[in-house]
């Protein structure tokens, strides 16, 4: 199967029988990311391209973005609470990135009319380092940082 | 298939407060196991939550967020009695759909 799908791959070469398969279901399906997620936003590296990849532009530091129930010091950088509000009005989506992890975007969270912009999840961090709150409100990108040192790392290291 | 969702959505003022812990391992891929052998990334990549059918969050997930996700929320308009339904899907395409009723 595995020699099959390369053969097939290579004499009809590109991505869109590659997309072509995985919708008939011939590539095992763990292959095959979720629908609706978007690969091009997540593997990303760096502040700048995954903010490029979001569509961020520059975005505007702002106080009406902040950070709660986040801590200063992460002892288990496997578990690290993060906690985002926004006080813009029209907020639409809430995104956490931790700059210094492999991939830059942990969460992109999107807020449809009547859900509050305020989130709270756990992330991972693999060692210490800036961590971003980007809201998108009334189609603008608004940003706050907060450094949390990690004494311990959150990827098995 | 997966261990179902705790969830809890409760009334607070006129806005329900969602919290949701999902049973999940979150493999980043970046991990060896004991014999030197990579775990593959095995992560949920969205979540999708709906009051009485009405979508009230979507979120895309990348392999930082920790083992077990913990997510919490609020959004107007819920009521007591009210059904709250979360779907999970990962990178297997395995799915895990939860619901609970507003309290």
């Amino acid at each position: 199967m595995d020699m099959n799908r390369r053969q097939v791959l290579k004499t009809s070469g590109g991505a869109t029988f590659l997309a072509l398969l995985a919708a008939a279901g011939w590539i095992p399906s763990a292959y095959a990311d979720a629908p609706g997620w978007s690969k091009a936003e997540f593997d990303t590296h760096t502040m700048d391209a995954t903010l490029a990849a979001l569509g961020a532009g520059k975005p505007v530091t702002s106080s009406d973005v902040a950070f709660f129930s986040t801590p200063d010091i992460a002892e288990n950088g496997a578990v690290v609470p993060i906690g985002v509000t926004s006080k813009l009005p029209n907020a639409e989506s809430i995104a956490i990135l931790v700059e210094k992890n492999p991939f830059t975007l942990a969460a992109l969270f999107d807020l449809p009319a009547g859900t509050e912009p305020t989130i709270s999840t756990r992330v991972k961090m693999r060692e210490t380092s800036n961590v971003y709150a980007l809201v998108k409100a009334g189609g603008k990108y608004f940003m706050t940082s907060k450094e949390i040192k990690v004494t311990l790392g959150g990827c098995g290291g | 298939m997966a261990d179902p969702m705790k969830i809890r959505a409760n009334l607070v003022g006129d806005s329900t407060e969602v919290k949701v812990l999902m049973s999940h391992e979150m493999d980043t891929g970046l991990v060896k196991d004991k014999s030197g052998k990579i775990i593959p990334a095995w992560w949920i990549q969205t979540v999708k939550v709906t009051h009485n059918d009405k979508v009230v969050l979507t979120a895309q997930w990348g392999t930082a967020v920790s083992k077990n996700p913990f997510m919490s929320f609020k959004f107007k308009g819920g009521a007591k009695g009210d059904k709250v339904t979360i779907t999970w899907v990962d990178n297997h395409n395995d799915s895990r759909t939860d619901t609970a009723v507003i309290a």
